[in-house]
């Protein structure tokens, strides 16, 4: 791409550029996560690819001015495919001495940092450790930094409409957005438009933000200080109506669309927990579509409804994260044993015990397959991509209600609040995930009658029958205790409970001849080396095996959606490949099950930051695998 | 089932019932079985969901749907079937360690939501399925085979927990009186929201005759307080006992020649305020006192299920059914055209 910082254009028109990275850095107060998304969607509609990674620290408030209390966003925006958040920015704001200090590193070579120079106080300087302040010192010195006082003049701007200085303050945030929006010529109507919208109760509010944003961008146009804006054009790609989206969102609508697919109610259990409430708070707007949310007492409650909801004929849902999937790991069990469908949503975060609640981790992979007692398996679908949410969800309800199963759904904090364009589907396109209720007796009795057994299986899939209460001749109890082989009645006898956990385990395994082969992208044929992912290191994986074959090297990559069971041909893959990686933000989990699972050498890369794998860090990876 | 007419036999299942011979549970199970043709429902629209424990055996014996859940969650559990599903009748059935101490969270919750459950509360103050370890029912000093030197815990009184919960429906009875049992059971039912019966019932091997003192058809007269809706709580062979309220808002027993019988509470179960019903709950400290029964409380309040569904209901009419395609277009989008 062209250096932003090297391109010199006299008459001030925009010069071209394939790409940017931008990062927003500032105090929790500042408000860069909102500039970030602002934006980002202005950015969407414009057309242009993207990708991005907010980053936020866990504290509600962090003190004020600390390293502790930064909070960024960065933002990747293309006129061609991309698959990251990027590694490096080219572009950094940073609005305090901490962004500055936490940030910089950051930063390409030569790239570009706006300051807001109103907070380099010495108060400021001391709280982020400066002990000289680093505009003057040399610090600076391998970028190109612009100098620009945000506070006074957005104090400036706003004082005209009778806000409070310290009011006034807040909406310099605004103000660093209207420049960057110039800066790479954003169209301004999207932020203006969102600005009225969002504010319309507090129109002092929202002339305000109005008012910083606009001189923001003429301070860009008419300060001498910069050369030019630069353009970034719209990407190429399929045609369609396009939105930009975040994992949780697109996770929430894959469950309403699952919930219209199948033709029932859904009924969602969760208790409040980051990084996954916003599922919780986004489905609970969809009164209309029948769904129920129920905000439970814990998240023991929160499974235990939505075991009760799935008894009753619901599609039940329950959402969490690492720490709650522990605590819901008994009623786990009673959903194996009950057999029936429920999907468990685990947005991944950095563990063990509280962690690093705000941070991406994939790290659950573990619990997801092991963490119950006893032999229960269960299915495991993980997105890849914040897009592709939408369609784990639909996925993970279908294997749940054909099933009747558990199943697990991971994404993580990374997928959650990440975002990307995404082509809206056509609903007739969605797969029909209906499921039908038992309404009859299915077997006789020795006497003649005719009675319902409710764990006699389909012989095809070995699910058992979903006899809803209300269903009159169907009524049977069904319980945690172990279940004799086809009556459903209690039962001790010890070859009968062989039977039940060889038949619950099939039913899973089984599963494998449903799902769709996995798909091997990049060199397909005679691979130097096969990376195996999962989750949602899949653009950084997608992004470096791009660049090592850039290299001349031969690279083939496997995404699973399925970790359990695997898709069907993944041994074979893994058998004619000499080579084998695996990438994962945790210890080893993956590569540990495909060592078990077909003896394969899987080689380990492994990253537990709370931050997802760059692509220059698997290319590197990647290249000393191959002895390059 | 098609029909509402049951009888008694339509209600039990096949499965042989497997507690301990003696035990308080089979008149209970009994009451049930006796009560369900009266109350109209039919099996199929029936549900009883147990925890873990003696008592929580009890859906293997109805020939009902049901659910043998897991130790403490079956309030949980019971409150997304019930809030999914409305016309069902929702039963929960558990013991005092089931629902007060691994479920205490579940129970409060259910009861403060005021969720559509009839939730029968099996009090034998006791474990009784582990082999006999304390409960938080038991008594200070209880010595069992985790407490040899005697229990330290105070314990819990159901009724006052429910009370505290401002539980819209608080009821006792006790396993030796099956008319009144199946009293209880009917209001229980009746009654829409949560409703909880704590029923005394008889450990006869871990826990025999802790409410004997009480429950004998000896003891009675003198022991337990009928609270009746409207009438004066009086107790006694001759009805020679009575209730009052002191200066101090407090409960006390009283002879009813001593203070006339103007003095004597009148039991008001439809009081908003759980305060009046909470001091009778807490007239005896165990049950060798003389202790209350009947209905403590009995209240209207929109239960949650149909508040839910009310939402739902009211979303809909506002916006017309939810359109997938739409909610899909309803952020900013933007359009590709063909190359
Ligand atoms: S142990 Fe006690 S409560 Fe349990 S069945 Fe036996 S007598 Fe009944």
């Amino acid at each position: 791409m062209a250096d932003p910082a090297e391109t010199i254009d006299a008459d001030r028109s925009p010069v071209e550029v394939d790409r940017v990275i931008i990062r927003f850095a500032g105090d929790s107060g500042d408000g860069m996560q909102l500039t970030g998304d602002r934006f980002t969607a202005a950015s969407a509609v414009f057309g242009n690819d993207l990708s991005t990674l907010p980053e936020y620290p866990a504290e509600i408030r962090a003190p004020a001015g600390t390293l502790a209390g930064v909070s960024a966003f960065q933002v990747h925006i293309s006129d061609h495919e991309i698959t990251t958040p990027g590694d490096a920015p080219n572009v950094l704001v940073a609005m305090n001495p901490a962004a500055l200090r936490s940030e910089l590193k950051r930063l390409v070579d030569g790239g570009t940092v706006l300051v807001n120079t109103d907070a380099f106080t010495e108060r400021n300087l001391e709280k982020a450790g400066y002990e000289v302040n680093p505009l003057t010192d040399g610090t600076l010195d391998h970028v190109t930094v612009y100098e620009v006082p945000m506070t006074s003049l957005t104090k400036e701007a706003v004082a005209p409409l009778g806000v409070k200085p310290r009011d006034a303050e807040r909406s310099k945030n605004f103000f660093a957005l209207g420049l960057i929006s110039w800066m790479y010529t954003r169209p301004e109507g999207p932020t203006l438009t969102w600005i009225d919208q969002h504010f319309a109760s507090k129109p002092q509010v929202a002339a305000a933000n109005r008012a910083a944003f606009m001189a923001g961008h003429a301070f860009g146009e008419t300060a001498e200080l910069f050369d030019h804006p630069y353009a970034v054009r719209p990407a190429v790609r399929p045609p369609g109506t396009y939105t930009n989206i975040t994992g949780n969102v697109a996770l929430a609508w894959g469950l309403v669309a699952a919930g219209r697919q199948s033709g029932l109610p859904i009924f969602l259990g969760s208790y409040p927990i980051t990084p996954a409430s916003d599922i919780l708070h986004e489905l609970s707007k969809y009164k209309s579509f029948g769904i129920r949310t129920f905000q439970a007492e814990d998240e023991i409650a929160g499974i235990g409804s939505a075991i009760g909801a799935a008894f009753g004929g619901h599609l039940a849902v329950t959402t969490t994260s690492g720490p709650g999937v522990a605590l819901k790991g008994e009623a786990m069990g009673l959903a194996v044993s009950l057999e029936l469908p429920l999907v468990i949503v685990d947005i991944q975060r950095g563990g063990p015990s509280t962690g690093l609640p705000t941070k991406t981790e994939q790290a659950d992979l573990f619990q997801a397959m092991y963490g119950r007692h006893g032999e229960s398996p269960l299915p495991i679908v993980a997105a890849h991509s914040p897009a592709a949410c939408f369609d784990a969800a639909i996925e993970a309800a279908r294997i749940a209600l054909k099933y009747r199963t558990p199943v697990m759904l991971l994404s993580d904090g990374y997928l959650a609040n990440g975002s990307e364009p995404w082509r809206i589907p056509d609903v007739s396109d969605l797969p029909d995930i209906s499921v039908e209720f038992a309404t009859e007796p299915n077997h006789t009795d020795p006497d003649g009658n005719a009675v319902f057994w409710p764990y006699k299986r389909d012989p095809l899939t070995l699910a058992r029958p979903w006899a809803v209460p209300g269903t009159p001749g169907l009524e049977h109890r069904i319980g945690g205790i172990e279940k004799a082989d086809g009556t459903g009645n209690i039962s001790y006898d010890p070859a009968n409970h062989e039977r039940m956990v060889h038949l619950r385990a099939d039913k899973i395994a089984g599963i494998a001849n449903d799902i769709p082969p996995v798909e091997l992208t990049g060199d397909t044929d005679g691979a130097e080396l096969l990376v195996v992912g999962w989750g949602s290191t899949w653009g950084a994986i997608d992004g470096a095996a791009n660049r090592v074959r850039a290299r001349g090297r031969r690279v083939a990559h496997a995404h699973l959606t399925h970790l359990n069971p695997f898709p069907p041909n993944l041994g074979e893959i893994l058998a004619r490949h000499d080579r084998v990686v695996v990438p994962e933000l945790n210890l080893g989990q993956l590569s540990r099950l495909l060592r078990a699972e077909f003896l394969v050498d899987a080689h380990s890369i492994t990253k537990v930051q709370g931050v997802p794998f760059t692509a220059g860090e698997l290319e590197a990876a990647f290249l000393k695998e191959l002895g390059a | 089932m098609s029909s509402t007419i049951t009888t008694p036999q339509d209600w039990a299942s096949d499965q042989e019932v497997r507690w301990c011979p003696g035990c308080g549970d089979y008149s209970i199970l009994k009451a049930v079985q006796l009560l369900m043709p009266e109350l109209g429902g039919t099996p199929a629209n029936t549900v009883f969901i147990s925890g873990i424990g003696c008592s929580s055996r009890f859906p293997y014996y109805l020939d009902t749907y049901g659910m043998h859940s897991i130790h403490g969650r079956a309030p949980a559990i019971a409150t997304g079937l019930a809030v999914a599903r409305e016309d069902l009748d929702v039963w929960v059935v558990g013991g005092d360690g089931d629902m007060l101490s691994i479920g205490g969270n579940h129970l409060i919750h259910a009861l403060r939501r005021n969720v559509n459950l009839t939730i029968l509360l099996f009090n034998n103050q006791i474990y009784g399925l582990t082999k006999g370890q304390y409960s938080p029912t038991s008594e200070v000093g209880k010595v069992t085979k985790s407490t040899p030197f005697g229990s330290l815990d105070h314990p819990f009184n159901p009724v006052s927990v429910a009370l505290g919960a401002e539980a819209s429906f608080v009821a006792r009875t006790h396993d030796m009186d099956r008319g009144h049992m199946m009293e209880m059971f009917r209001r229980a039912r009746e009654h829409r929201g949560a409703a909880l019966v704590e029923i005394y019932q008889n450990c006869n091997v871990f826990n025999d005759g802790a409410f004997e003192s009480i429950t004998s058809r000896s003891a009675r007269d003198d022991m337990l307080i009928p609270l009746v809706h409207g009438e004066p709580v009086r107790f006694g062979a001759d009805k020679q006992k009575g209730v009052t309220i002191d200066g101090q808002g407090r409960a006390q027993i009283v002879n009813v020649a001593d203070v006339g019988e103007e003095a004597i509470l009148v039991h008001d179960e439809s009081r908003p305020d759980p305060g009046l019903a909470f001091m009778l709950s807490r007239l005896a400290s165990g049950p060798d006192e003389p202790t209350p029964i009947g209905v403590f409380r009995a209240v209207d309040r929109p239960d949650y299920g149909s508040q839910v569904t009310a939402q739902l209901e009211a979303a809909t009419e506002r916006g017309g059914p939810g359109d997938l395609d739409a909610l899909l277009h309803s952020r900013p989008s933007w359009e590709v055209a063909p190359a």
